[in-house]
């Protein structure tokens, strides 16, 4: 049993936050968020150039044979920074599902362009009606001479608009909610009957509803087997728990310091308004909660390569504590900031609005309690 | 970064389940899987038995008997002695007293203590607090005047847990009141049986006998029984504070305990279904393993640090705040599970030599007395408000 970082995962850390520090000042970011072109592609050139887009992927394949620890360390200089850039989009959700596709030249084709920076890929799998079940799919993908025709309609494609290809799921078999029958199909977001309305997202980010309306794709855009794309998309939304959960566990950091130190200058009454125990106590409690997500963050991130129950369990168990924390942390963030927490032109009230949105992305705390108590019930049954 | 066992540890955790399924008494473990009150012999033989094994003291060095082990064999010791249901150890010889006496104390101190500590022939209690010195504890005024070779003691520790069990007890004395009250203060080693002192039990919320008042009436201690210096009494008390506050996490036996209310709730008739069926208390029960995973992890983080030379700092202090809102919100919840069934009231329950027959579902006669007496556990040892103003001064800089 080991806690330490390796020397590699250190020296990550740093570069990350060498990048954070050049690039993503509070103001860079703000005139970043603030222009209808989200990351400026110099980014994503630089990310490029750094080795990150490539951190999760098998050396065979071009990448550099990491891990989610490798992800969480990449993500929590993301989270302490507010960084905008589309890699959860991109190399944990999109490569998440394309690193487990099993046909080699499928892998080699589509990750290449993808871990040199040269191409989008995001990945639809919300529908309006879902909420968070992963196995809610509506749009129908119908057998035709040539492939597939797809029919329906996806919503908050994570960068969905830049994307120059699109993984999206849809039904082989079957009815909505029914775990078999889930195929997933890597579609060109140029593609005939493919409209996407893009929208910034209030957290900075930028994601995009996409119709499906006859859109014609081959036999060879099928990712995985037919039918059994459910269990392929579950690993991708477990990969991308772990990376905002260290993206939560860094604004976490940011916000906690940030509040330390505001508390320590604001004087009221005469003293710092750090001299009063109610606050101080608030205090320590944001710091324990963050606490208690970076061990629920480490144990998830380590058993991730193991897949399966274990895995589902870990990530439910980390979205819970997410939950509690984000919300807590968030709020009491901006309450202990008076008036400034909610100004718009402070750094607190970004913290706190990706924060409240990392508490509910890929489920909110009840709905992975449900999962959990399940996973737990099943693993109760097998013992 | 990795959770991976190494083949050692693996048949080293081989070898505790053993040892706890076949050499530890078995009738212990069945009376603290159900909650029964132990009683010194149960203690004491489930102690020797470890003791026996060479396994009483995993905390200490290894030339006073510790066992050597690494902290990744403490954890697995520590979490499969939890998880079998084991009773605790009594922490105040082993794990209190004994390093303040192997890290200050003198040789013949540490020849004359260590031995009966290690092998449980000498049962100790912890005199800090007292009447009027609880979370300020550097108030206290329990006075000790040097009188030639010995100290004459006078005044009254209280909540002094087993002090009616005890051979010894060590205790925070004031040599000097006229410093800061931090100053002035002594560690003093104390036989029991000394002429003067009276142990005045006090009953807790649930009817038990766990807590005392113990009072010194003129009490001579010789002076050979002081450790280290007079007057740095503090700086070996606020030693020992850490100690204690590493050990409150209980991650092992609160993973017995919520395990446990899982199988009670699964056997709670509520109407449609099991009381583990009901969607709200379900997610009660979630929430609560939620965080004690957390604890878990948090502790193995501070652990991992002390070993590559770190010291426990101020952050075991979490331990102490999360374990025992764990262990609160388990009593809790299991008295919750027992419904009407927890009003029945059997005094005799909370008493090692109780054999009547539960009124009842058997888990119920115990868990409103259980809940009750497990609001100490956010008092003790530091109250929890204690613990954040500690966090708040030594890890924020508040």
């Amino acid at each position: 049993m080991d806690f330490q970082f390796s020397e590699q995962q250190v020296l990550l850390r740093d570069t990350l936050s060498r990048f954070a520090r050049e690039h993503y000042s509070f103001e860079q970011r703000r005139k970043m968020i603030d222009s209808s072109e989200l990351q400026s592609a110099g980014h994503w050139r630089q990310l490029a150039e750094l080795g990150l887009l490539g951190i999760p992927f098998a050396e065979a394949d071009g990448g550099f044979g990491g891990n989610m620890i490798d992800i969480m360390v990449v993500m929590e200089e993301f989270g302490k920074a507010l960084v905008v850039e589309p890699y959860l989009a991109n190399i944990v959700l999109a490569g998440g599902v394309l690193r487990r596709v099993t046909d080699d030249a499928q892998r080699a084709e589509l990750l290449a362009p993808l871990i040199d920076g040269g191409q989008m890929i995001s990945l639809a799998y919300v529908e309006p009606r879902g909420r968070y079940d992963l196995s809610e799919v509506r749009t129908m993908a119908e057998k035709s001479d040539e492939g597939y025709v797809l029919n329906g309609q996806k919503i908050v494609v994570l960068n969905g608009s830049s994307a120059d290809r699109i993984i999206v799921s849809a039904r082989t078999s079957g009815v909505a909610t029914d775990a078999e029958g889930i195929s997933l199909f890597i579609v060109d977001a140029q593609a005939p009957g493919l409209t996407r309305n893009g929208y910034p997202t209030v957290d900075g980010f930028r994601a995009a509803d996409i119709e499906f309306d006859g859109v014609k794709v081959a036999k060879s855009a099928v990712l995985g087997p037919i039918g059994q794309g459910l269990s392929l998309l579950e690993a991708a939304i477990d990969d991308a728990i772990i990376a905002i959960g260290a993206e939560g566990v860094g604004a976490m950091d940011f916000l906690n310091k940030t509040t330390v130190e505001y508390t320590k200058a604001r004087k009221q009454f005469g003293v710092p308004i750090a001299n009063f125990q109610v606050l101080q106590h608030r205090m320590v409690d944001m710091f324990i909660e963050r606490e208690q997500t970076v061990s629920v963050l480490y144990w998830a991130a380590m058993v991730s390569a193991l897949g399966g129950t274990e895995t589902q369990k870990a990530t439910s168990a980390l979205k819970i504590q997410l939950g509690r924390a984000t919300r807590f942390v968030g709020q009491q963030a901006v309450q202990l900031h008076g008036g400034m927490g909610i100004a718009e032109e402070g750094a607190v009230a970004h913290y706190f609005k990706r924060l409240s949105m990392i508490g509910q992305q890929f489920g909110n705390a009840d709905f992975h309690a449900s999962r959990y108590a399940s996973l737990d019930a099943l693993r109760q049954r097998d013992a | 970064m990795n959770l991976e066992f190494t083949d050692e540890e693996l048949e080293f955790r081989g070898e505790v389940r053993e040892f706890f399924a076949k050499d530890y008494p078995q009738d212990v473990i069945r009376k603290s899987e159900h909650w029964f009150e132990l009683g010194k012999s149960d203690y004491v033989r489930a102690q020797k038995s470890l003791f026996e094994q060479g396994w009483a003291a995993p905390n200490w060095p290894v030339e006073y008997g510790g066992t050597g082990w690494t902290h990744t064999q403490r954890y697995i010791f520590l979490k499969e002695m939890g998880r079998c249901g084991a009773p605790w150890v009594i922490p105040f010889g082993l794990m209190m007293v004994a390093p303040v006496i192997y890290t200050f104390g003198s040789d013949e101190q540490k020849k004359r203590f260590l031995p009966d500590i290690l092998s449980s022939d000498a049962w100790w209690c912890q005199g800090y607090s007292e009447p009027d010195a609880g979370s300020d504890l550097a108030s206290l005024r329990t006075d000790a005047k040097l009188d030639g070779d010995h100290y004459v003691l006078n005044g009254s520790k209280m909540w002094t847990t087993m002090a009616q069990h005890a051979d010894w007890i060590f205790c925070l004395v004031r040599t000097d009141g006229s410093g800061r009250k931090q100053q002035g203060i002594t560690f003093l080693l104390i036989d029991m049986k000394s002429p003067g002192i009276e142990v005045r039990p006090v009953i807790t919320v649930e009817g038990g006998h766990e807590v005392n008042e113990v009072i010194f009436d003129n009490v001579k201690v010789p002076i050979e029984n002081r450790v280290g210096e007079e007057g740095k009494g503090w700086d070996y008390a606020k030693y020992l504070l850490t100690h204690e506050r590493t050990m409150v996490a209980d991650v092992g036996r609160s993973w017995y305990n919520l395990e446990r209310l899982k199988r009670l709730s699964a056997q709670v008739d509520a109407g449609t279904g099991t009381l583990l069926d009901d969607q709200v208390f379900r997610r009660r029960i979630t929430d609560v393993e939620i965080e004690l995973i957390g604890l878990e992890y948090t502790e193995l983080r501070i652990l991992s640090e002390t070993e590559t030379g770190g010291a426990p700092g101020a952050e075991s202090s979490i331990l102490k705040i999360k374990g025992t809102e764990i262990q609160q919100a388990i009593t809790e919840l299991t008295f919750e599970a027992a419904g009407h069934s927890a009003f029945p009231y059997q005094k005799g329950r909370f008493y090692p030599d109780w054999s009547e027959k539960p009124i009842g579902p058997e888990f119920a006669s115990v868990a409103a007395p259980r809940y009750f007496n497990f609001r100490k556990a956010s008092i003790y040892g530091g109250s929890n408000e204690i613990q954040k103003n500690i966090i708040a001064k030594a890890v924020l800089g508040l």
